[in-house]
């Protein structure tokens, strides 16, 4: 009941942060909220991968690539005649594209948790460095097939997509990406997860099916970015397979563990920071990537664990659950 | 026939540069179990360094074999000493820190060395001067073969030969072995293991500048990103040989040369990107250690 008057007030206070913050805000404002929305979601979910399982994934961008353009797919060849045809019928225009969005993001991230599964299953046999590597080789193999693929719009990229992502979809994703790995950590399957994380044998030796639940971290990972990529795509109204090239991985990474490996708010306050920080540095032009790349160091240098370590950043007047470090 | 015997020469070609870069790679991960994500862009200050090494000398107005090896020993010198300042400065100091912190710093030194490259060597692409004037020469049946082709595979075979050596046969080298096995009992030994780490470090470092000469020898357009790409591919070379195993790096390398030749001559250019990738996963499936490596059993 509580928890139904907390997602109930959450929905309340997006609708209206969806109506006010068009008005208070320019279009680039607007934009890179939207971008950090999308960026906790990757976050989070490459962090279910990363962070709480231990198995180093570097594809990252591979699984958003697959949600936002499966998404975009649906959107532009079923889900705008649809909603086209429920309009005529009386239907309120946000309410179609409410409901063709949803189904339109719950097809990406479905698509991108098939995708997930494919690269969780060779997980199985590969330690470390050389699942890495393949996570790595997979996102490029999907960047250069999309390139190649004309009903996709290969290089040229995909163009008119509906615009029907709002601060009230990005935020409804990227709240439920953080609530749901939350509950996740305090559950028995995330205990699983950490267990396998901390030492893979002794998990196994306690009798947790290491397989399933690797391939299960891949899965909910890919979901939620394929889901991330949805969102973006309908953000943005165009895909370019160039966005998704590796460095788009790398940026995620550089969240996680500048947030702390297996601290969910870490991994939001992270990508926050990390998505504003280029923005901020915009006006120094030529010298902005260089003052971001030497800021990774020194973070690294000086905090190695990120900024939480595997904490939460808990509000203090809610009860503390224990969770193993 | 003639055709793929072509291309076969073409691929041994390009083969032998990735080799030099994942030697690079697999000699690093080796001593420090660390992905050196700034390799490729090392390999692209080699090219640079070489750039200004061959206006220094006008090797270009002027093209003769000793001004064209010194360019390559310059970018060779300033690269290891590049090579020793990031060990220091970045991933010395991060060494006893979480593995994926390690991996971000070195992301960050990659990041930083394009983007800075950018700002000081500006981003529209350079022409890097003919240092030795191309030569064809055909070899019969339809097959031909460059003079640069020739310097690329010889260069590259001499200083393959010259690291095994090193390794095999001196002290310096057996040092890197016993760090490599053991850094603690090879510490125990009396070796300096942060000494042995950052002449790693050097030599791989001189390695990828040698085939950033040796590569804008033959395409001659250099800019601060033309290390990511490569570096990338190479990098899967290392691990499709076996990382850490230095002949498993140079078969890696001359395999991924030949199989994207072979692509983009029978299949279609566009999918030249993804055949290393493809391979890897084809690869590690079967041999989840890659080819030359060995598969190692968890003890508890």
């Amino acid at each position: 009941m509580r928890q139904l008057s907390w997602f109930a007030g959450s929905l309340v206070a997006l609708w209206a942060l969806d109506r006010l913050l068009p008005r208070v805000l320019n279009p680039y404002a607007l934009q890179i909220v939207m971008l950090c929305g999308v960026n906790v979601m990757l976050a989070v979910s490459l962090n279910l991968i990363n962070g709480f399982t231990g198995q180093f994934s570097i594809g990252h961008a591979g699984f958003m690539a697959v949600g936002a353009y499966t998404s975009a797919m649906f959107s532009i060849h079923v889900g705008q005649p649809w909603v086209a045809s429920m309009v005529a019928l009386g239907l309120p225009a946000p309410v179609a594209q409410g409901a063709a969005l949803l189904v339109a993001l719950l097809t990406g991230g479905a698509a991108a948790a098939v995708a997930g599964y494919v690269v969780g299953l060779p997980s199985l046999r590969l330690r470390g460095d050389y699942l890495a590597i393949v996570t790595l080789g997979f996102g490029e193999i999907i960047r250069v097939v999309i390139t190649n693929v004309n009903a996709v719009g290969a290089s040229r990229g995909l163009s008119d997509i509906p615009h029907w992502s709002s601060v009230f979809w990005v935020g409804l994703g990227a709240l439920t990406v953080v609530l749901a790995s939350l509950h996740l950590a305090g559950s028995c399957h995330g205990r699983a997860l950490f267990a396998i994380r901390d030492d893979e044998i002794a998990a196994e030796a306690l009798g947790i099916d290491t397989t399933r639940y690797k391939v299960l971290a891949f899965v909910m990972g890919s979901f939620f970015a394929g889901v991330a990529g949805g969102l973006f795509a309908h953000d943005q109204t165009y895909l370019n397979p160039s966005t998704f090239q590796f460095i788009k991985s790398i940026e995620v990474i550089a969240m996680v563990v500048l947030g702390g490996l297996g601290s969910v708010t870490g991994s939001v306050i992270a990508a926050v920071i990390l998505t504003l920080l280029p923005e901020l540095l915009r006006p120094i032009k030529d010298l902005r990537m260089v003052i971001y790349s030497l800021m990774l160091i020194v973070l690294m240098i000086v905090r190695p664990q990120g900024l939480f370590g595997s904490r939460e950043l808990r509000l203090p007047w809610r009860r503390r659950t224990a969770r193993p470090a | 026939m003639s055709e793929f015997l072509q291309q076969l020469v073409n691929g041994l070609t390009s083969g032998s540069v990735y080799a030099l870069i994942a030697l690079g790679y697999t000699m690093v991960y080796g001593i420090l179990r660390l992905i050196n994500f700034a390799h490729g862009d090392v390999y692209m200050l080699g090219a640079f360094f070489g750039l200004f090494a061959a206006r220094a000398l006008h090797a270009g107005v002027d093209p003769n074999p000793v001004k064209a090896l010194a360019v390559l020993l310059v970018a060779m010198a300033g690269c290891g000493i590049a090579g020793v300042i990031i060990e220091r400065c970045a991933y010395k100091p991060v060494r006893r820190s979480p593995r994926l912190s390690a991996l971000i710093t070195a992301i960050g030194v990659s990041l930083l060395l394009e983007n800075g490259g950018r700002v000081v060597f500006g981003a529209d692409p350079k022409f890097f001067p003919q240092i030795i004037p191309s030569r064809i020469i055909s070899l019969g049946g339809g097959v031909s073969i460059s003079n640069q082709q020739i310097i690329i595979l010889g260069v590259s075979l001499t200083l393959m030969i010259l690291l095994r050596l090193l390794v095999k046969h001196t002290r310096v080298g057996k040092a890197m072995q016993a760090v490599s096995w053991n850094p603690t009992a090879a510490a125990l030994m009396g070796i300096s293991v942060d000494r042995i780490i950052t002449f790693t470090f050097m030599i791989g470092s001189m390695l990828a500048a040698a085939a950033g000469v040796l590569v804008a020898l033959k395409d001659p357009k250099i800019e601060p990103y033309m290390g990511m790409l490569p570096g990338l591919k190479a990098f899967v070379a290392a691990v499709l040989g076996g990382i850490g195993n230095i002949p498993g790096a140079v078969l890696g390398g001359l395999v991924m040369g030949i199989a994207e030749v072979m692509v983009v001559g029978y299949v279609s250019p566009t999918y030249r990107d993804a055949i290393a990738f493809v391979l890897l996963i084809v690869i590690l499936l079967v041999r989840p250690a890659g080819i030359l490596g060995r598969n190692t059993t968890e003890k508890v």
